[in-house]
């Protein structure tokens, strides 16, 4: 689905990533895990066209994506979360919702103004769309609600439903569970396996090992931006180099 | 949306019936300023109160339109009609590609650099004598006219420019509501949030830049052919500013908000004018008591001061 093939990432004189490579598989919820400063973010920031790599390349379902902005990797399904959720707070939920489906629609600035026929059945169908996902989140109570008055539990929410309003192949979650209660991780965790569900291949970076462990099928451990260990989460628990990374090493 | 279309209906008949009311005094020709001041603060927030970027030159892109529209009109003789399109989509291609560069700048950067650019258009419009009369203006600029009917008194003036303004109205608020609409106060709210969903906000900002000056453009085209008198003044950088204060006054982000504000602006001066040499003084103050106690402008602030006070009567009654 989604393979990296020797990224390396040096902002000035510090080397952020060296030689990363690893392969996310189709269906799969694969998280990426490291201490702090391990590069989780840089990382994702790369994959998903925010910056731009120094050495490496980034191919999804084959084709290389490397250096492609944010805009043009949404059309080809893939989409990211935020770790500080950037929800767009001066709309209501449902307007962010439907902003997700921009890819899904096509009518231009003149046809807009002018209320061609075309563009009120497609606005209808951006209307069904946006509810349609709301109500997969189990936020469709809130649709009215000022984005930007939302609790954070509830925004990350909505955050995830106007990512998959693009209809994703693949979405990248930055550490969805920052910032949740308990209760809210444990439907968190919910809501990714349903993302699953769907055929969706998700990918996070996550500090709660609870929820990583829980629901991931692989996990990739990161540590001074290089990777450690790749696995499922049995063997990742097992390594002792990642024990050593996270705990310390004794020698 | 229904309530939207049923505002819209009731705001085009208030417009529709004021010259009964207001005909034959002086103000009928300050409603025809309101009008085109409304156009131009509605083409500004466009830019600014959805996409969020700024322009400090919109008077630049007025003035073009004007100028354009008047020099076709009289030194090449072309009927107004087809004159003002021309300058639209002149003025639309030169924002379009002077956009391109410019607005990958962000913040006091793209303000200064559409700063400059209504500077450089003031001074063309001063420096190129032989063209646009330099200072001493250009003249005898041909009314409009449909079958004959020439738009040469106050009156008809109104409806003329006040068509045109319920137009251009219509036409946002349409698009304000519309997915293009939703991109644009995307991009206003969360840049990388926007793009990351699919929006393509290098291409949306200059799209809405060259229609923002397009709109200038037409307001400035009729300016000429209502007025029949141009000098570069009116196009200078004090304008650009009051324009910006019109938007901001009436309300980012809000249609009926830059009509508040045109109005306001418009109007304003006219009642200070009793106060001698002390209007500019109550007109700055009035305008910062309207920030300071108003700051999401008039179309937010109005319905908030009705309701505390409608709250607090509320209060007494029961005390």
């Amino acid at each position: 689905m989604l393979e990296v093939i020797g990224i390396t990432q040096i902002f000035g004189g510090v080397t952020a990533l060296e030689d990363v490579s690893f392969i996310i598989n189709k269906g799969d919820i694969t998280g990426v895990i490291g201490p702090n400063g391990a590069g989780k973010t840089t990382l994702f920031n790369i994959i998903t066209g925010i910056y731009r790599q120094t050495l490496g390349k980034v191919t999804l379902e084959g084709k290389d994506v490397s250096g492609l902005p944010p805009e043009r990797l949404a059309r080809l399904a893939m989409v990211r979360t935020f770790q500080n959720i950037e929800l767009f707070g001066g709309m209501t939920v449902f307007e962010n919702v439907m902003v997700g489906m921009h890819t899904k629609s096509t009518s231009g600035l003149l046809a807009c103004a002018l209320k061609m026929p075309w563009s009120i059945s497609e606005e209808r169908g951006i209307h069904d769309g946006a509810m349609k996902w709301l109500e997969f989140c189990g936020i469709a109570n809130l649709a009215d609600h000022a984005a930007g008055s939302l609790p954070f539990g509830k925004g990350r929410l909505l955050e995830i439903a106007r990512a998959l309003a693009i209809e994703p192949r693949i979405i990248l979650m930055d550490e969805p569970a920052a910032g949740l209660n308990s209760q809210e991780t444990v439907a968190l965790a919910q809501l990714i396996k349903r993302i699953r569900d769907l055929d969706i291949t998700v990918v996070l970076v996550e500090h709660d090992m609870e929820l990583v462990m829980d629901i991931c099928d692989r996990i990739i451990v990161l540590n001074l931006g290089k990777k450690l260990a790749e696995g499922t989460p049995r063997e990742i628990q097992e390594s002792s180099e990642v024990i050593a990374a996270y705990l310390g090493d004794d020698d | 949306m229904k309530r939207e279309l049923l505002l819209f209906i009731c705001f085009s008949i208030l417009i529709m019936l004021a010259p009964q009311i207001f005909a034959g005094g002086y103000l009928m020709n300050v409603l025809v300023f309101v009008g085109i001041n409304t156009m131009l603060a509605i083409a500004l927030n466009l830019l600014l109160g959805y996409a969020g970027q700024i322009s400090l030159g919109h008077a630049g892109f007025f003035g073009l339109g004007a100028y354009i529209s008047g020099i076709l009109s009289t030194s090449y003789s072309l009927n107004p009609w087809i004159a003002m399109p021309v300058a639209a989509i002149v003025v639309g291609c030169l924002a379009g590609i002077i956009g391109f560069p410019v607005l990958k700048l962000k913040g006091h950067y793209l303000a200064m650099a559409t700063l400059g650019l209504g500077i450089i258009i003031f001074i063309v419009f001063n420096e190129t004598v032989e063209l646009t009369g330099g200072p001493s203006g250009l003249s005898s600029i041909p009314n409009l006219n449909i079958a004959g009917i020439s738009f040469d008194s106050d009156v008809k003036n109104y409806y003329l420019i006040w068509g045109f303004t319920l137009a251009v109205m219509l036409f946002s608020i349409n698009l304000a509501n519309s997915r293009v609409g939703r991109a644009l106060r995307a991009v206003h709210d969360s840049e990388v949030a926007a793009q990351v969903l699919g929006v393509n906000s290098r291409i949306l900002k200059v799209q809405i830049f060259a229609l923002s000056a397009v709109i200038s453009s037409l307001a400035g085209s009729l300016y000429a052919h209502t007025m029949t008198f141009l000098s570069p003044a009116s196009f200078g950088f004090n304008f650009s500013i009051e324009l910006l204060t019109m938007v901001v006054i009436g309300g980012l982000g809000s249609i009926y908000g830059s009509f508040l504000g045109a109005a306001l602006l418009t109007l304003l001066p006219e009642f200070l004018r009793g106060a001698n040499d002390y209007d500019i003084i109550i007109y700055g103050a009035l305008l910062m008591i309207m920030v300071m106690f108003m700051p999401g402008g008039l179309v937010r602030g109005i319905p908030t001061l009705f309701f505390k006070l409608f709250k607090q009567k509320g209060e007494t009654d029961n005390a």
